[in-house]
């Protein structure tokens, strides 16, 4: 069998999609893993400080809500865990020893989140209200924790460091703790988790959204609505200004990348912003200009010199230059929508103490969620892409870092079709927990409480 | 004993925890897909389900703590590892897959067919992800993969007599241990008729375990020779060792006494586990990656073992708590759901 019939051999396109699906999929769950705790600990504080039962019984829910989605981040985790060595083992070979801490660090805050987890949703009934509380705030540091130190990894993949070069190319002087504390952790860490706030608290009000479109306007929903988003809506302009800064570092940093994400081929002054377009060696065609705003983002002058692609060899700049620009530009003009959607619950609470009475706004809202998660995969894509073609940034190639196993084709085509499967089984499962909940049924989830001994649960 | 002695020494004590809980968690899901549609089978998954509930999520925690130890202390042998076994390992990831979604979604799936579906996957990957891991341990053991990135044969490294032995071994000691926790459980569960229904196949999985363990020593010897001379003189010890807590949980298993089988059962895992490593001592990788060879920079393997302290402080009071709640019945409701 010829290998262009059949391509069995190894293959570094293969394994960087393999890797960006089982990514993108797995980012949408550690999202939700690390910030859902917190929007359930507030609904629980509201519940138990205010008597109210409604918020009591939406912690309640969510948390078996949380149940379900922990357990499909926790698989997809570990499959990314198989896939550093499984895809990138001469990335491994080469630099395990230097930025595997954070990893070890990750390991014990999943451990600790794991463990109260557990607590939480199995103490619902007989740990008493304030000490059920508490057990859960160990799961809202544990996924802070967490997600800084796996975004540590990711971001020393940007901003190399605790480690020299030898003259052959060998790795010296490893310092473990200067690779975790890299330049660029400082800022990709907060972005990562403000996004995780961001993404769930709209996803979960979204939800609420359209259970109200749909004409359930009872407290449960609005309160379901109004918790989630208040938080979402307080991370977002804190956001902006994290996002800000980090593009402002990474055309420090990384010029490349940034020259990359908004398509500058020189180097020069008074550079143009463009909103849109299509990125050709010739500049920017098409999209909206705005002279000089580029450069003023980068400096706060118009006469800020911005470098451009033509500083590197053509081998050493990313690929796919207008999908990076648009990715960057959907995600700050996603940002940018979502905080308008939240000056407008903003103004309407302090004018009438009410969520805005039109459709218009519910609308917004239902949409909310999947826009939130388009911006955060527009954000990976930017971080990932951009750093391209290199897996160390300027210290080693992606192609010099991916597996000579063959038949990766085969595991991204598995991949493909067990992920599809996962996620409908997940949406499934949970809109069929939303219709049993609506019909008041009780039921089980994976760390759901047992029957007591001699009770086995009756069969469905 | 160097950093590198004591960093393989921490990997063992993950490797170990993996092998017993790990190892009793998919044994768990091998009985569910033997236990079959009638009656009792139903009550028999309806323990498994209830002895595994809270726990469960340790199985990953262990494999991953297993994963990054190998990585950041020695890169060396986890480049080698994943990249020459890259089937058995793409196959054991693909059943771990569908193992958590399986257990994860029957018992929130509403309709009568979904919940087979995923009681199906949970329990069909609760056999062939041990097996794909033994495989990968044969591979190991008996020196089929060289250092370098699938630098080995991508077939024939896992697919040879003594991965399969060791496959087969892994599922049968996994059923062992499971078969023998689900007697306890089904004490406590109050489910006499269970008990005698699981010692039975605990007394038939330890039979089965000893013949794969002794057909595994001959084939040691033809394929493996290295292995074989290690656990026939360092790794003897352990080897009778576990031999004899073996002998013994099975004597006691067929008096029907209710204390000392679990421990027995663990420490006969233990015991060969332990003997295996001895026997492969000083080489990660035998006879071509030593542990000092393949170990990372010297001061990345001080800060592992640092981690690994906080880890103990953290993590395993965390743990004892919730093991104290579980047993006092904290986590359990009572009557109703």
């Amino acid at each position: 069998v010829s290998p262009e019939l059949f391509p069995l051999a190894a293959d570094l396109g293969a394994a960087r999609s393999q890797m960006a699906f089982t990514l993108g999929f797995h980012i949408i769950l550690a999202c939700i893993g690390v910030a859902f705790p917190a929007i359930i600990l507030v609904a629980n504080y509201l519940g138990l400080k205010r008597g109210d039962a409604v918020a009591l019984e939406l912690a309640q829910r969510w948390s078996k809500v949380a149940a379900v989605t922990f357990v499909v981040g926790a698989i997809t985790g570990t499959v990314l865990s198989f896939e550093m060595g499984l895809l990138w083992p001469e990335f491994m070979r080469r630099f395990g020893d230097v930025f595997g801490l954070p990893f070890a660090l990750e390991g014990i805050f999943f451990f600790t989140e794991a463990i109260f987890i557990a607590i939480y949703i199995y103490g619902w009934k007989r740990l008493s209200g304030w000490a059920h509380f508490w057990t859960g705030v160990p799961v809202v540091l544990a996924g802070l924790g967490g997600a800084w130190s796996v975004v540590a990894a990711n971001s020393w993949m940007n901003q190399p460091d605790g480690f020299k070069l030898a003259a052959d190319g060998t790795v010296t002087d490893v310092n473990a703790l200067d690779a975790f504390f890299n330049g660029a952790v400082g800022y990709e860490a907060p972005h990562m988790i403000l996004a995780a706030y961001i993404v769930t608290g709209f996803l979960v009000a979204s939800v609420y959204a359209v259970g109200m479109l749909r004409g359930r306007t009872d407290r449960h929903h609005r309160l379901g609505l109004l918790i989630p988003f208040t938080v979402a809506a307080i991370a977002t302009p804190i956001q902006f200004g994290v996002g800000d800064t980090a593009a402002r570092s990474i055309a420090k940093d990384q010029p490349i990348k940034f020259a990359a994400m908004e398509c500058v081929q020189t180097t020069h002054r008074h550079v143009t912003e463009y909103i849109y377009g299509r990125c050709t060696e010739d500049g920017v065609k098409g999209g909206i200009g705005i002279p000089g705003f580029d450069s003023w983002l980068v400096g706060f002058s118009t006469d800020t010199k911005v470098i451009g692609l033509d500083t590197v060899p053509p081998d050493e700049r990313p690929p796919a230059n207008t999908l990076l620009h648009w990715a960057f530009d959907t995600m700050v003009g996603i940002c940018t929508a979502l905080m308008a959607l939240g000056a407008w619950l903003g103004i309407a609470w302090l004018r009438r103490r009410d969520i805005p009475r039109t459709k218009w706004f519910l609308r917004a809202v239902a949409v909310s969620g999947l826009a939130a998660i388009v911006a955060l995969e527009c954000g990976w894509i930017v971080t990932e892409v951009g750093r391209q073609p290199w897996i160390v940034y300027e210290v080693m190639r992606t192609e010099d870092a991916v597996t000579q196993a063959d038949g990766v084709w085969v595991s991204l085509g598995v991949v493909l079709v067990l992920y599809t499967a996962l996620g409908i089984a997940t949406v499934m499962v949970l809109r069929a927990m939303a219709r049993r909940w609506r019909a008041a049924d009780d039921f089980d989830v994976p760390y759901g409480p047992r029957p007591a001994p001699g009770q086995p649960e009756a069969p469905q | 004993v160097s950093n590198a002695d004591a960093v393989a020494a921490v990997l063992w004590v993950g490797v170990t925890l993996y092998a017993v809980f790990g190892g009793a968690d998919f044994g768990s899901g091998f009985w569910t897909l033997l236990a079959g549609n009638g009656e009792r089978g139903r009550k028999a998954r309806d323990l498994v389900d209830w002895a595994i509930g809270p726990v469960w999520e340790a199985n990953h925690v262990w494999l991953i703590f297993m994963l990054v130890t190998l990585w950041t202390a020695f890169p060396e042998a986890f480049a080698s590892v994943m990249s020459t076994l890259f089937i058995p390992l793409c196959l054991a990831a693909l059943g771990i897959v569908l193992r958590g979604a399986g257990f994860a979604f029957h018992r929130v799936a509403a309709r009568r067919s979904g919940r087979r579906l995923a009681e199906a996957a949970f329990a069909t990957a609760s056999v062939l992800t041990p097996f794909f891991m033994g495989t990968v341990v044969g591979a190991v053991a008996s020196g089929r993969v060289p250092v370098g990135n699938a630098a080995g044969d991508p077939v024939t490294s896992w697919l040879n007599p003594v991965s399969l032995l060791i496959g087969a071994l892994f599922v049968a000691s996994g059923a062992y241990l499971a078969a023998v926790f689900l007697v306890s459980d089904a004490r406590r569960f109050s489910a006499p008729d269970l008990v005698g229904y699981f010692a039975v196949r605990a007394r038939a999985a330890a039979l089965g375990a000893g013949v794969l363990a002794i057909a595994g020593i001959i084939v040691l010897r033809s394929d493996a020779r290295f292995m074989y001379d290690g656990l026939t003189s360092e790794g003897l010890p352990l080897v009778l060792v576990s031999l004899a807590c073996g002998a013994g949980a099975l004597i006691l298993l067929w008096r029907g006494a209710r204390r000392g089988v679990r421990a027995l059962a663990v420490a006969a895992v233990v015991a060969v586990i332990w003997g295996w490593g001895a026997a492969q001592y000083p080489y990660l990788l035998p006879q071509t990656l030593t542990i000092e060879q393949a170990a990372g920079a010297t001061e990345t393997l001080t800060t592992v073992l640092v981690v690994f302290g906080i880890a103990v402080v953290v993590v395993l009071p965390a743990l004892a708590f919730l093991f104290l709640l579980d047993q006092r019945g904290i986590l359990q409701e009572e009557g109703e759901s």
